[in-house]
């Protein structure tokens, strides 16, 4: 489902002198429909820089990274724009959302995105906000006032929102108390048992090994380590 | 695919200043495009170019009209091209006095466009004003009130109502966020993110708000003395910037 190869990334600061940074080199990565694989890794180590080459935030300096049919080092825009309306979820650290709009509605968005009606789709996100226990009365508010753990539970929430084949989760469970831990735990192993392809970073070693089926250390993609 | 609109070698002067040079984007159907860039970078000279507020010294300006495909805009005659702004595109200005008619009721401004391309039904023009100030968030009791008793933010919105209330096709934007409240700018913002998607919208945005593509624009055109340095998709470009002003542009920005 997620094929990288020979993956290299380069950062130009045109305003430092033009200093070329090397940040990774002959990264290889396969992941199965169905599988999860945890980046591992020291801070800086290039775990994030990974997981956005995919996502498509970053651009690459060489290589492939095919997600479904879609190679996105190399795709036109439109084609990341519909991997990611389709195909591909990120459930990134931070949450992103026009001021204003309530919960239930950011957490609909993706399905709405894709033609789902108004009524199913806030059908999904009620089941979901219910699951990660963000209390009923908050659902109309939007979530830019709300604390960090339920900031990133409807973060979590609206990344589980549509069923994508590919997932990628950046530390889902950093800030979350042990219940709502065992909720994330449990929507990724249902990804799993769907058949989702999942790359994540998880700093949580309990939750790396119930749901992960191998590790990757990134390090050996840094430059200089590459054989 | 076709592109809705398709731009290419888009170039303007003003004597020996250059305003654009050698411009070229597609924009296909449901997409947001924004264009960035300082003041004086030629974004708006350019949004101006493609929607025919200002005759180009050379370059294409191609669109996908119902009825003949693709046409270049630069070359149809006047009536068909005031046809066109009048039916499938739709112009919002920054400042919303240059977009409304002042004088006329909230409900005229709204009601005039639909006259134009045809309505003659008093009662149906009216229910269509009042069904479109309520999406905008207007209460439908200020219906007869004049543009000039809203504030800045309500006329905003009724300059996007009375743009849309036809189903255009196609919607330049410059600045609409400009000059407003940051409250009202959230709330613009999320009025017009909701009307893309439910309308199947394509919409040119030009901005210095980073924040503002961010959060409405899928792609990003960044321009700098005329000219386009760098494009891709919004996030991309604001988060892995590759030319030397994006990445100043994006260093730039305040945190808050």
């Amino acid at each position: 489902m997620i094929e990288i190869e020979n993956l290299s990334k380069t950062f130009t600061l045109h305003n430092q002198g033009g200093a070329i940074i090397r940040v990774m080199e002959g990264a290889n990565l396969s992941v199965r429909p169905g599988e999860c694989v945890a980046l591992t890794g020291a801070s800086g180590s290039g775990k994030s820089t990974l997981m956005r080459l995919v996502y498509g935030n970053y651009l690459a300096a060489q290589g492939t990274i095919r997600v479904g049919g879609v190679d996105v080092a190399n795709a036109a825009p439109r084609e990341i724009l519909a991997l990611r309306r389709d195909t591909l979820g990120y459930v990134s650290q931070f949450l992103r959302v026009v001021p204003r709009v309530s919960t239930l509605d950011v957490v609909a968005e993706p399905l709405r995105r894709l033609g789902v009606n108004g009524a199913d789709a806030h059908g999904r996100a009620t089941w979901l906000l219910t699951r990660l226990n963000i209390p009923e009365p908050l659902w109309a508010l939007s979530p830019t006032t709300f604390s960090g753990g339920e900031q990133q539970r409807v973060n979590i929430a609206r990344g589980f929102a549509h069923p994508y084949p590919a997932l990628l989760l950046d530390e889902p469970t950093a800030s979350l108390d042990a219940d709502n831990r065992a909720v994330v735990l449990d929507l990724i192993l249902e990804a799993k048992a769907r058949g989702a392809a999942l790359v994540g970073i998880f700093h949580d070693a309990e939750i790396r090994d119930r749901v992960c089926d191998r590790a990757v250390d990134v390090t050996a993609f840094s430059p200089g380590h590459a054989a | 695919m076709t592109p809705l609109l398709s731009v290419d070698g888009l170039t303007k002067t003003y004597g020996a200043h250059v305003g654009c040079r050698d411009v070229a984007l597609d924009l296909f159907a449901g997409e947001v495009l924004g264009i960035v860039g300082e003041s004086g970078s030629g974004k708006t000279t350019v949004l101006n170019c493609m929607a025919g507020h200002l005759l180009p010294d050379r370059g294409r300006v191609v669109f996908d009209t119902r009825a003949d495909g693709p046409r270049d805009v630069l070359r149809m005659s006047e009536p068909e091209r005031r046809m066109l702004g009048r039916t499938d595109w739709a112009f919002v200005h920054q400042n919303a006095r240059d977009g409304l008619r002042m004088g006329v009721s909230a409900g005229g401004n709204v009601g005039e466009r639909l006259m134009a391309v045809g309505a003659r039904n008093y009662g149906r023009i009216r229910a269509t004003a009042e069904d479109w100030l309520t999406r905008v968030e207007i209460d439908a009791a200020r219906i007869d009130d004049r543009p000039t008793t809203f504030s800045g933010g309500m006329q905003q919105r009724l300059q996007i109502a009375r743009n849309l209330v036809t189903g255009p096709r196609l919607v330049f934007m410059d600045e609409p966020t400009g000059g407003l409240d940051v409250s009202v700018q959230a709330r613009l913002l999320d009025l017009l993110r909701g009307l893309v998607r439910d309308m199947g919208l394509s919409a040119i945005i030009v901005t210095h708000d980073l924040a503002v593509v961010r959060l409405l624009a899928d792609r990003l055109l960044v321009m700098k003395s005329g000219e386009v340095v760098e494009h891709g998709l919004t996030d991309q470009v604001l988060d892995d910037p590759q030319h030397g002003y994006t990445q100043l542009l994006v260093s730039s920005v305040l945190q808050v």
